[in-house]
């Protein structure tokens, strides 16, 4: 059996810089996080990843076949992202932003049914947003509306849900409930986030450490080879403990 | 229904109401002002088909139908840029009918006009111009994939063709006055011919721009966002390019350079019942179209009996718009 996504080799530059060097990644089932310093190339990845920006050395594997031969609306079945700080127009309601993640179902002339409908309804509900399914994303905070972005990600119901920075905007409680549906949907499929704050990156089944566009380690939240990699990653301003079954990090002020 | 699909339907209603009422005035607006009297005088006068019928009929129905293209074109450019601020005249089609026009009238005037040209009439040489414009943009920006290279693109070819304008007119200073005829817009000049063309661009250009219209509401979430849902959004942006370039195209070819009906009618749907690309569209057909006639009724009655250019009202009222809409974002 194949990874569901896997990364060969893959490198990548933007402009003349080269962002990622010669990265090969396995990502099965399961929540794993991308973390790493800024400029580490974690969004590059995830684009690249998702089909969104061609390697220019290396490829990107979906369930064992080159990304660059499934057709478009098959591979947007199969992948769903979430932007980074997305900025949609204030103008369509909650509900009409998260119907667009049906649209690789749907196709540009499709007319949504009852499968499609539900779909919303759950997305909606999974990330709190069904309350406001009528208001206009000009009316609510950036918190808010980044729930509905991930809504619309999830809408799409895709084996692999691809999401950069899903907790920016967020307060503490809803960075908890986005956490927790997290975990729940890597129970059920493959969930692959970039996250900058580490606390919530540590409560991933999985971590990827980047750095300068390099891979530095990969393995469980657990693994205390990937716990000593973040230190020094991070320059040793953080310590790494253990608290009940899980792990967190502090800064470490000396 | 909820409430944004109640306040589109009364919208689309007003609209429809607005068109027909405005329709009506046309009908009776006319050199010495306009009243219903006086029209009722004028059906029962042997002139009636010809001022009615053959002049203000066409002239009436032309300011509206280019209003509705004009208002469909400004919806699909700040669509596809994303931008409220995008005009239909963004991507080198003004100043491509621009230079087609003056061209003409330059090779009129010289006495050396060539075979083919008087054939087209300026009409056509202004749509030829203004689909030209908007091509050399394509070529230049190497396709419609990325957004700022193609308004980088429509600005460079606005500028470069705008000064060969000058240029022109310049050498041949016969062409200036039609040339500025041209850049005020003017719907006095429509008949029937003209209408047939408009609403036949109409007919095909408003459904075609529907059935794309998820296109739209898809880049709301951003260029990745779009492309990760499966949208071949290079063929999908040349696709609304051109029907975008074709709308504007024959506005222009008919009425010339009519100012900010492209630019304010999407706002004001978007203000009054905003929704989906689909509603967006058709509203702001409708909404180009209330706005074009009402400044056409205007323009010819103000100073009756001398008339106004229509491209000259709909600046100034199209810049009042959004100075009010200025001081309300301020207050908001």
């Amino acid at each position: 059996m194949s990874a569901v996504l896997q990364a060969l080799d893959l490198s990548l530059a933007l402009g003349r810089r080269r962002v990622l060097h010669g990265i090969t990644l396995d990502l099965w089932p399961g929540w794993t996080a991308i973390v790493g310093p800024n400029g580490a190339g974690k969004s590059t990845l995830l684009r690249a990843l998702a089909g969104l920006l061609p390697p220019d050395g290396g490829e990107v594997r979906l369930q064992g076949r080159p990304l660059a031969q499934w057709p478009a609306a098959e591979r947007a079945r199969q992948i769903a992202w979430l932007a980074q700080q997305g900025a949609p127009s204030g103008d369509l309601t909650v509900r009409e932003l998260v119907a667009l993640g049906r649209l690789p179902h749907l196709g540009l002339f499709g007319t949504p049914g009852p499968t499609d409908e539900a779909c919303i309804d759950q997305a909606m509900q999974d990330t709190g947003c069904a309350a406001w399914a009528e208001r206009r994303l000009g009316q609510l905070s950036g918190g808010e509306r980044q729930r509905c972005l991930l809504a619309r990600a999830l809408a799409v119901q895709a084996p692999a849900l691809l999401l950069d920075e899903p907790t920016t905007h967020l307060d503490p409680p809803q960075q908890v409930a986005v956490v927790r549906l997290l975990r729940r949907l890597g129970q059920q499929g493959t969930v692959l986030s970039v996250l900058h704050d580490l606390p919530l990156a540590l409560q991933a089944d999985r971590l990827v450490v980047l750095r300068d566009g390099r891979l530095v380690v990969t393995g469980a939240h657990d693994d205390r080879a990937v716990h000593a990699a973040l230190a020094e990653v991070f320059e040793q301003a953080l310590r790494i403990e253990r608290h009940g079954n899980r792990y967190m990090a502090w800064p470490d002020l000396g | 229904m909820t409430a944004g699909a109640a306040a589109r339907r009364r919208l689309q209603a007003g609209l429809a109401l607005a068109s027909a009422l405005l329709l009506a005035a046309g009908l009776a607006a006319g050199g010495e002002g306009w009243s219903p009297q006086a029209l009722f005088q004028l059906l029962g006068s042997p002139d009636a088909a010809l001022i009615v019928g053959q002049i203000r009929a066409p002239r009436t129905l032309g300011a509206w139908l280019t209003g509705a293209l004009l208002g469909l074109a400004g919806a699909l450019a700040q669509g596809l840029f994303r931008n409220p601020l995008a005009d239909p005249f963004l991507l080198g089609s003004a100043s491509g009918a621009s230079l087609a026009v003056v061209s003409l009238l330059a090779a009129g005037s010289l006495g050396g006009m060539p075979g083919l040209l008087p054939q087209i009439g300026l009409v056509g040489a202004a749509f030829a111009g203004a689909l030209a414009g908007v091509l050399l943009t394509l070529l230049l920006a190497r396709g419609a994939q990325h957004t700022l290279r193609l308004l980088l693109a429509g600005v460079v070819v606005g500028v470069v063709l705008s000064a060969l304008s000058d240029l022109l007119t310049i050498a041949v200073p016969e062409a200036l006055r039609g040339r500025q005829a041209f850049m005020l817009g003017s719907t006095s000049t429509l008949g029937w011919e003209g209408c047939a063309m408009l609403a036949l661009g109409l007919v095909l250009l408003l459904p075609l721009a529907q059935k794309l219209s998820r296109v739209l509401d898809a880049l709301v979430l951003g260029e990745d966002s779009a492309r990760s849902l499966g949208l071949p959004l290079p063929a999908l942006r040349l696709a609304l390019v051109v029907l975008l370039a074709a709308a504007t195209g024959l506005a222009v070819a008919q009425a010339g350079l009519v100012a900010f009906v492209g630019l304010a009618a999407p706002h004001l749907v978007r203000r009054l019942a905003p929704g989906l690309h689909g509603h967006l569209l058709a509203a702001s057909a409708l909404a180009g179209g209330v706005l074009l006639l009402a400044a056409d009724v205007v323009a010819r009655t103000l100073t009756a009996p001398q008339e106004l250019p229509v491209g000259l009202l709909t600046a100034v009222f199209g810049g009042a718009y959004l100075l009010w809409l200025l001081n309300r974002q301020r207050e908001l």
